[in-house]
């Protein structure tokens, strides 16, 4: 493909995306009598949607709209994520914007006759503030989307991932035909630079420096690595990413090979991600059909090609040498750096680490170039990240916003408040490598070295809301218990370290920690960060010591008054039986696997008798007339 | 190159591969196995295609892979055990997947894994006798929007109340 061509494609392949684009920038001319007459309903498939039935709203809608004749004015679109994942299915109706949510199946004929046929809008199908229980018609007035700020998944949701000509009718392979045809491989590695882009993979360690290293490594074979092995639990922007607009990485991909000299590329996705395998692989075939990898791309000297690797269930396989490992085949075990991958990494030859969602940034920033990249986000961090929030928050889903936004403004403006009348009671950032924000600090801004100054990180971007249900050193302990299993084992100080300090947060949650086990605590968690070798030991006691910091009055509970303030920790409780409202029904005392629930001899309710109990919760969990208290 | 859709269907229709011929089974690794050049560098991918035509690394796909590429078995298992994906027991007819990631942590995944091993007097791991369940954790299947989330063979449940699990499991028969 030459200049020529790809700008008639993109002409055309912009024509056919008018309807959608309508009333944005850049939009392609459109007939006022079309807007009137022609719909395109948009329905998402993200990984949420999918599981609340999306795939099969989406063959009703086809089978719906053929059936009432409307096939020749109105199409069905299969998009990637939208974003309030907690709404699914999401159906969107362009170009009136309007937003339908948990759509069932028996909505579907309704959308069908009253929006697409008469021109309504299904009232009780919008969307409701939960205060006040005002309904938003379109996407853009809802809270959760007003605030954001879309570079990142700009697309995601709006266009069909499966299908190259509306990733180029959204301006896509733009910004790689403007490098290849108009700017020198440095010209491009200065706009990276310049535009303060850091990696969004964790340490947010500048992604210019990083090509720059690669770029000038001697050699002619080199690697551009593609980390989609999103492991962080609670976090899944990258997947939305893949999933939703995976042209994106590819050609921003392409860029890093063009900047660097590379000229093939490898992608590492996770194996629980078989739709994003899937939609990658068939990006990929398309690109190649197109010209747009392969040889002699833009009729240039440049070549460039992908291929994916499937990895098999190991965190560890984030960090950069592990990760290496696993592409060639070997078990993920972490080696010394330097050498740095950009001396040796794939093949022993010179390669370069890139995340997901840094991969996805470049394209616009090529495109639109720096400065504008720079007018998002702060001075030290650039541009906008994307957070998954999820946990106890009544608006999940992904977000993009820029850099600096407080956490206040997203857990409370966009991602509705806690539900169910619990109070704010810590935010959660970087998994198992980061730490807990608590209320205290709802005003800092979220951005790479405030969140390190609070002991937490900002890692991939998982964001989690955790309620004063919560327990912080159970949440410790859960985190401590995931870094244990993930521990890859080469090194002591995090094979040996992890397990002893999950065993003394597990005494302390039992209630049998010694006075001076938070310092204790503290001691071995310095040997695990400072004598580790790779990031997951290095990082492994942050969740302690950040729970520790900001928490410190609950972990003292813990071990001085034996109480767990969160009524979490089952060891700490005691059970007893609220005799009004205990209706004798036996269930509680069939489940005690211990026998030492009776019946009281003289009436029908029942007792507990604390002394042999083993604070197993059974009760509490079966009763069914809430007559179990624990305290 | 449609290799990875090829991959996924397969896993759906395991039930029907079963039945076919050993020796097409062994026809089909091959392709595979050609298809990335007898290459070591590949043996997770080969590992991968492996398991989903057999339901699970058996020894003498192991040793067939070991000797194809060239790999000592040692080598191979070390790698087959460091991986989680990875199984060299039999799994069951369906496997019921509970996410144990943060989200669903702070949702009561754990009570709903309880729950379950309670309903089929299994732990996380096993298999029930009779070979229908399955029971393992994933650390996160990203789909914390919805959390607390069960994943049965390939479909994702969200929102799964503790209550509600007897019956789900009951539609997998």
């Amino acid at each position: 493909m030459n200049a020529q061509e790809f700008q008639t494609w993109r002409t055309e392949a912009a024509q056919k995306l008018a309807l959608r684009l309508a009333g944005r920038e850049q939009a392609p001319l459109i007939d006022a009598d079309v807007i009137q007459h022609t719909r395109e309903v948009l329905v998402c498939l993200g990984g949420s949607c999918i599981s609340c039935g999306g795939a099969h709203i989406a063959d009703c809608f086809r089978d719906r709209i053929s059936a009432h004749g409307l096939h020749a004015n109105v199409r069905m679109v299969q998009v990637g994520c939208i974003g309030c994942c907690d709404l699914g299915v999401v159906v969107q109706i362009m170009p009136d914007e309007v937003l339908y949510r948990r759509v069932t199946e028996a909505d579907v004929d309704r959308i069908v006759t009253t929006h697409l046929q008469d021109g309504d809008i299904v009232e009780d199908l919008l969307h409701q503030s939960e205060v006040g229980g005002h309904r938003y018609q379109r996407a853009a007035d809802m809270p959760f989307f007003k605030h954001q700020v879309k570079i990142v998944l700009e697309n995601s949701g709006i266009i069909d991932p499966e299908n190259i000509d509306e990733y180029v009718a959204r301006q896509g392979y733009d910004a790689l035909a403007t490098a290849l045809l108009t700017k020198s491989p440095n010209d491009v590695l200065a706009d990276i630079k310049a535009s303060g882009l850091r990696g969004r993979g964790g340490g947010g360690f500048p992604a210019g420096l990083k090509w720059a290293m690669l770029a000038d490594a001697p050699g002619n074979s080199k690697h551009v690595i593609c980390n989609a092995d999103e492991g962080d639990p609670g976090a899944f922007m990258d997947r939305a990413v893949l999933e939703g607009d995976p042209h994106r990485v590819l050609e921003g991909m392409m860029l890093a090979g063009y900047a660097t000299g590379a000229a093939h590329g490898v992608i590492y996705v996770r194996a629980e991600y078989p739709l994003a395998i899937q939609r990658l692989q068939l990006a990929i075939d398309q690109a190649h059909a197109r010209g747009l990898l392969g040889d002699q791309i833009f009729a240039t000297e440049f070549c460039f090609d992908i291929e994916i690797r499937v990895g098999a269930g190991a965190f560890v396989c984030g960090e950069e040498t592990a990760l290496i490992a696993s592409i060639e085949g070997k078990r993920g075990h972490p080696v010394p750096r330097p050498p740095y991958p950009t001396q040796s990494g794939l093949y022993r030859e010179p390669s370069m680490i890139n995340n997901v969602e840094t991969f996805a940034n470049v394209p616009p920033i090529v495109r639109n170039g720096s400065d504008w990249y720079r007018q998002y986000g702060t001075e030290k961090s650039p541009g906008t990240k994307v957070f998954a929030l999820a946990g106890a928050i009544n608006n999940s889903g992904l977000v993009e916003l820029p850099m600096g936004t407080t956490l206040r403004q997203v857990v409370f403006d966009i991602g509705g408040g806690v539900p169910n009348g619990h109070a704010f009671k810590a935010a959660q950032t970087g998994g198992p490598s980061g730490g807990c924000i608590p209320a205290a600090h709802l005003d800092v801004p979220l951005e790479f070295d405030t969140l390190q100054e609070l002991g937490s990180i900002m890692g991939s971007g998982g964001l989690i809301v955790l309620d004063d249900s919560s327990c912080m050193v159970d949440v410790a302990r859960f985190f401590m218990e995931f870094c244990v299993e993930e521990s890859c084992g080469k090194c002591p100080p995090c094979r040996v370290g992890t397990v002893q300090m999950l065993h003394m947060l597990k005494k302390i949650c039992d209630g049998e920690a010694a006075p001076d086990q938070m310092e204790r605590l503290e001691g071995l968690a310095d040997v695990v960060s400072s004598a580790s070798l790779c990031g997951l030991g290095i990082t492994a006691p942050n969740p302690v010591l950040s729970t520790m910091r900001h928490f410190r009055e609950e972990y003292l509970a813990h071990i001085r008054d034996h109480r767990c303030p969160a009524g979490v920790c089952p060891k700490l409780l005691t059970f007893t039986i609220l005799e009004d409202r205990c209706t004798g029904c036996s269930l509680c005392a069939r489940n005690c696997p211990v026998e030492v629930i009776h019946k009281f001899d003289d009436r029908k309710q029942y007792w507990i008798d604390t002394e042999p109990c083993i604070h197993c919760g059974n009760c509490f969990e079966v009763c069914r007339f809430e007559a179990v208290h624990k305290e | 190159m449609k290799k990875y859709q090829q991959m996924i269907e397969s896993v759906s229709r395991s039930g029907a591969t079963a039945a076919a011929s050993e020796h097409s089974i062994f026809e089909e690794l091959n392709v595979t196995i050609d298809h990335f050049d007898r290459s070591p560098l590949a043996l997770i991918q080969i590992l991968h295609r492996a398991q989903e035509l057999f339901g699970y690394l058996r020894d003498d796909v192991v040793q067939y892979i070991s000797r194809e590429l060239r790999i000592p078995v040692s080598k191979v298992h070390g790698v087959i055990g460091f991986y989680g994906f990875f199984s060299r027991i039999p799994r069951g007819k369906h496997t019921i997947t509970v996410c144990t990631g943060t989200a669903c942590y702070v949702r009561g995944a754990v009570r709903l894994l309880r729950g379950i091993e309670k309903q089929l007097e299994i732990e996380s791991g096993d298999t029930t006798t009779d070979g229908r369940y399955s029971l393992r954790c994933a650390r996160c299947v990203g789909a914390c929007g919805i959390a607390p989330v069960l994943v049965i063979d390939d479909d994702v449940h969200g929102d799964v109340a503790s209550k509600r699990v007897k019956n789900l499991i009951r539609q997998y028969k």
